[in-house]
Formats: C-alpha cells, structure tokens, sequence
C-alpha cells in the first residue's frame, strides 16, 4: 500500500474521507468528555490531504524505513491523528472510543510509545519543529529520501524555540522538510491577534529563508498542490500557512474560542451529528 | 595518582573515538565545541556534526529528532544551559518520549572557576536525577569518562552524563569498565563511610589518608552512577560504618547527598553529614580558592567525618 504523490486528482474522495474523520472526532470527543475540539476540526483536512493523498507510507509496515514522517507539533489535536491514523489500519477503530481513559493506548496528547503510527511524543508546545529538523538531518544522513512533515499551532507559534528551529531548518537548507501552520485565529485565552498578535506572519517565514505558501486549508486542490510545490523546492524548507476555521464543520463550533479545550456535551453532540451528516 | 586529567577533555577524545567506529554517531553543540571538546569530532566528522548556534532547547529538540532517525546523537553544551535553558525540552521531547539521547554537559560545579555563578551549574544533578528514564552519570576521572561515554552509545535511552573543566587525579585504571546502578568501594574501612561524585570522589580519597591519621578508618564510594544508585552499596556501608558523609561540587539539595539520605532514611538510617554548597549560588574566582570557600576541601570532608562519627551514639 506504498503511494506516491501524483497528479492532484478529483478531491471528492477526500472531502468524503474528511467528514468521516469530523464525525469520528466529535464523537470520541463527546464520549471522552474532555478534549480540543476546535484545533482538531481546524486541521482535519490538512491531514487528511498529507496522510490519504501525500505521504508515503505503509500501514501494515509502521515501521518501513524509507515511510514519510509526520510531527503533530500543535498535539493537543490528538483526536484528528489517531482518527486518521485507525482510519488508515494502524489501530482498530474501537479504541478510538478509549480515547483519554486511563490504560488507553490513545493518550491525551500524542506518545509514540503508546500508539501505532504516532512518530513522535508531543503535547508541551513549541517543541516540534526542532525535532522535525532533527529527523530531516537524520532522513539526509541515512539517504532513504524519506520526507519529514511537520504541522503547527498559529498560537504555537509565540514560542521562542520556534524561531530557533526556523533558523536551523534554513541554516541546514532542509529541503526535505515542509512546515503547515493551522492558521485558525484563536488560541485558549480569545483572538491571537489579542493575545499576542502574530502578523505579520508569512514575511516573519519568509525572512527567515523559508519557502512561504499560503493556501485555503479547507481546500484539497489548494493544499495538495502547495504540498506538491514544496517537495520541488531545492536548499530550503517550506513553511505552507493554511488558513483555517476553527471548529470547521459545525457551525456551533465554528470560530468560537470556548471550544479550544471543550468537548461536545449531548446537546450539543447531536447537533454536529446532524449537520456532518447532512453534508 | 600522578596523571591528570580532565573529563571534559577525555570525553572529546572518547567521542572521536565512537565516532570513528560508529557511523550512526551523531554530535550537536551549542557555540561551545571548543570548551565542551567536541571540536575533535566536529572536525573529523563534520558532516555528523551540527552546530545549533545559541539555542540550547533547539539543540536538545533537534538531538530528539536525530534520535527518531536512527542516530545516536551526544548534545554538548555547558551543564547550566542544557539542563536549566532546555529542562522542559529533555523532560518532554527526551525523557517523557524515552529517546535514545546522551546529553554530555561540561563545566559542572563551582570549579568552573572564574565565570562565576551564572555559568557554574550547582544544580543540575537535581534537575537531572527528578526525571523519570534519565541515568544520571558523573565520572570521577578520565577512564571512567571514556568507560562511561562507551557505555552510553550502547545503552538504549537517555543519559546525562556531568564533565568538569578542570584536570584531576587519575583513579581508575586504563581498562575500567562501567557498570550502570554500581558504585564502587575505593578504599575499605570501619569507622564512616565517604560517598563522592566527580572531583570529590578524588577528595574523599585523600580525607581517608588525613582520618587514617586521626586513628579513624574510612570506607570510600565512588558513587557515580548517581541515577539508578547502587542503593544496596550504600545501605551496606551504613550498616557497616554506622555514619556517612556525602561529598560533591553541587548544592547540598537535590544531588548526591539527597539521593543517599533518601536511601537511608527508607532502608537503613544512621547519621549523616552533606558536603555540598547550602543554598547558596556560586562566584567568580580561582577553581582552588572557590572550592575551599565553600568547603569542599579533603579537610572539610575530615571535619564532617569526625563530626558525623560523633552524632552515632546519640541516635
């Protein structure tokens, strides 16, 4: 089941598998009863675009070399990777309705040592893009042109180690290694752009050497071509800045920073199961 | 003991050595490969080796990353910076992920010397030793450096292993061989035991011959391994001593003499007396002159001991 990106196809696929991915999501989270609602609906189809259409990988063989690897940086949108990632065949999908329980195999956040098809044990923000630029080094030195993807919070983002790893990625010219940010507005405490303003964001990338797109990140031709875009890029990483919606996909979600940390209660449950089945 | 030697530089030459023999060694640093001495492997190897500039947590994230890839990378930088600048990166992204990273920071202790506080790391141990999958190693010369270095490219996990900048007595012979979660008896003896790390190992060696003169036998542990400790070594040598004294370039909290009360207290108390610094951070001035202001000195770790054997009955 080894893919290789091709030509951007008819997307109607994607949009099908993605509202599959929303309806998992909200109800592990509903069932869970704590969890990140809106981070996870924001990046649901920048995953669904990296891990259905433009990674390589092996779900019978999670440990293949020459796989693509992802980093979930911004892990507290944990729900959206292991929907996925079941999705895929990496786990069965009862166990995503485990999901925070203690002995669960689908912890919080991300731990790699916990769950099949995870790379990497995230939560504590700021931290991955350092470890993406390490794999990168590594996939180099070992020659296996595996290809490291790493996604970000935009409110991820105010942390310092950030933009040293923005300056090593530029500074080792990772060209095998492409950076998204969810670029979805809000963070736990209201608006980024009230909490700590961002903007400007894509010349901030840009200065530091990096290759900047910016796409709409609800759009999969938007996405899958700049993804494609990147991986022609030679000397220098890309950093692709998808402009999201928090919440994406219920409207009672939608943009509203109360669901950062918020999972659905019953009333609510119902109504995302009406309008994402609806779709 | 004629040679002398610094760790920090035997690790610099057992890292080139691991590099020549290991194609998956790795090497990071964070601007100071020259006093860290992993300018040798950077030299040799420099396509295996990554200068990260001064971004201490970039450079323990991207070690990470090296790690998830296969490598087996040495992240090199002052003891202060890696474990007080990047002590949330080792916690998350080295010891909660259980990656294969050896950390190896120099210019531990107060024998730093003139640079003074802000660069004399007094509390790294502490920082090191809470952290649940670190192994926390300080070697007491420089074949144990090499021994030490040796093992940690084997074993499967984070290490953090404390180097020093300045030379000191050699102990153990050239073919010593470390063994995790073991201490060693340096010196056999009745009367106290003297538990060291690092220099002060060194120390406690040479406050036996003062105390041999005092009519008193000491017994001397080399506790380097001071994450697993050998807890049945110093459990034993309370019950055959009846009192300790715990010596290290450190503060007296957290490190070496915590880590021995806590083992005492729980298995096998008996009195105790801790050479460390107390609560108090270090200066700037000459290594020898700093280490007899703050009572570090073989006399001091006699005057403990006497003191110590003295507090026996009245337990």
């Amino acid at each position: 089941m080894v893919k290789k990106s091709k030509e951007i196809p008819d997307t109607s696929h994607l949009r099908e598998t993605a509202r599959q991915v929303r309806l998992d999501i909200v109800e592990m989270l509903h069932r869970a009863g704590s969890g990140h609602t809106g981070g996870s609906l924001s990046a649901t189809d920048i995953l669904v675009a990296l891990f259905f259409e433009q990674m390589r990988l092996n779900p019978q063989d999670p440990c293949w070399l020459g796989r693509d690897r992802f980093v979930l940086s911004k892990g507290h949108a944990a729900p959206a990777l292991y929907a996925v990632l079941s999705r895929l065949g990496y786990f069965p999908r009862a166990e995503l309705f485990t999901l925070r329980q203690f002995g669960s195999t689908l912890q919080g956040h991300p731990d790699s040592s916990c769950t099949p098809g995870v790379e990497v044990t995230t939560g504590s923000l700021g931290q991955g893009l350092s470890i993406a630029n390490g794999m990168a080094l590594a996939a180099r030195l070992n020659g296996n042109g595996a290809r490291v993807y790493v996604l970000l919070g935009d409110g991820e983002v105010q942390e310092g180690q950030i933009w040293e790893a923005a300056m090593s990625a530029v500074h080792y010219r990772l060209d095998n290694l492409t950076a998204i940010l969810d670029r979805n507005r809000l963070q736990i405490d209201g608006r980024t752009a009230e909490v700590m303003s961002l903007e400007p964001l894509a010349s901030k990338w840009e200065a530091f050497g990096w290759h900047t797109l910016q796409v709409d990140g609800h759009s999969f031709p938007e996405l899958l071509s700049a993804l494609k875009d990147a991986g022609q890029v030679k000397d220098r990483p890309t950093m692709i800045i998808a402009h999201t919606v928090k919440g994406k996909g219920v409207s009672i979600f939608e943009n509203q920073v109360k669901y950062h940390g918020v999972a659905p209660n019953k009333e609510e449950y119902a109504q995302a199961l009406k309008e994402l089945q609806a779709d | 003991m004629s040679a002398k030697e610094s760790t920090r530089v035997e690790y610099g030459k057992a890292l080139l050595k691991l590099g020549e023999e290991n194609p998956d060694i790795v090497a990071l640093d964070a601007d100071l490969s020259g006093s860290t001495q992993t300018k040798h492997f950077a030299k040799a190897f420099p396509q295996r080796f990554f200068n990260m500039g001064v971004a201490e947590q970039d450079l323990l994230g991207t070690a990470a990353g090296l790690a998830l890839g296969g490598k087996i990378p040495f992240a090199s930088t002052f003891a202060m910076f890696a474990t007080g600048r990047a002590w949330e990166q080792i916690r998350q992204s080295i010891a909660y992920a259980k990656l294969n990273v050896k950390i190896v920071a120099s210019h531990g202790g107060i024998s730093v010397g003139e640079d003074g506080g802000s660069h004399q790391a007094v509390e790294d141990l502490a920082l090191m030793r809470v952290l649940p999958n670190m192994v926390v190693l300080i070697p007491a010369d420089g074949p144990e450096t090499r021994a030490m270095v040796r093992w940690a490219a084997e074993y499967q996990g984070p290490v953090y292993i404390r180097t020093g900048r300045m030379p000191f007595p050699v102990i153990f012979p050239e073919n010593h061989r470390f063994e995790l979660g073991r201490g060693q008896i340096l010196r056999e003896g009745e009367d106290v035991t003297l538990a060291g790390i690092g220099l002060l190992t060194h120390h406690c060696l040479q406050a036996a011959d003062l105390l041999a003169k005092d009519g008193v036998s000491a017994r001397v542990l080399n506790l380097s391994c001071l994450k697993p400790l050998d807890w049945l070594l110093v459990a034993e040598s309370a019950r055959r001593t009846g009192a300790m004294v715990t010596a290290e370039e450190h503060l007296a909290t957290g490190g070496l003499g915590s880590a021995v009360s806590e083992v005492l207290a729980e298995h096998y108390p008996v009195p105790l007396q801790r050479i460390g610094l107390r609560d108090i951070f270090g200066t700037s001035g000459d290594a020898e002159i700093l280490l007899k202001h703050y009572g570090l000195m073989p006399d001091d770790i006699r005057k403990a001991a006497l003191k110590v054997m003295g507090r026996k009955n009245g337990r």
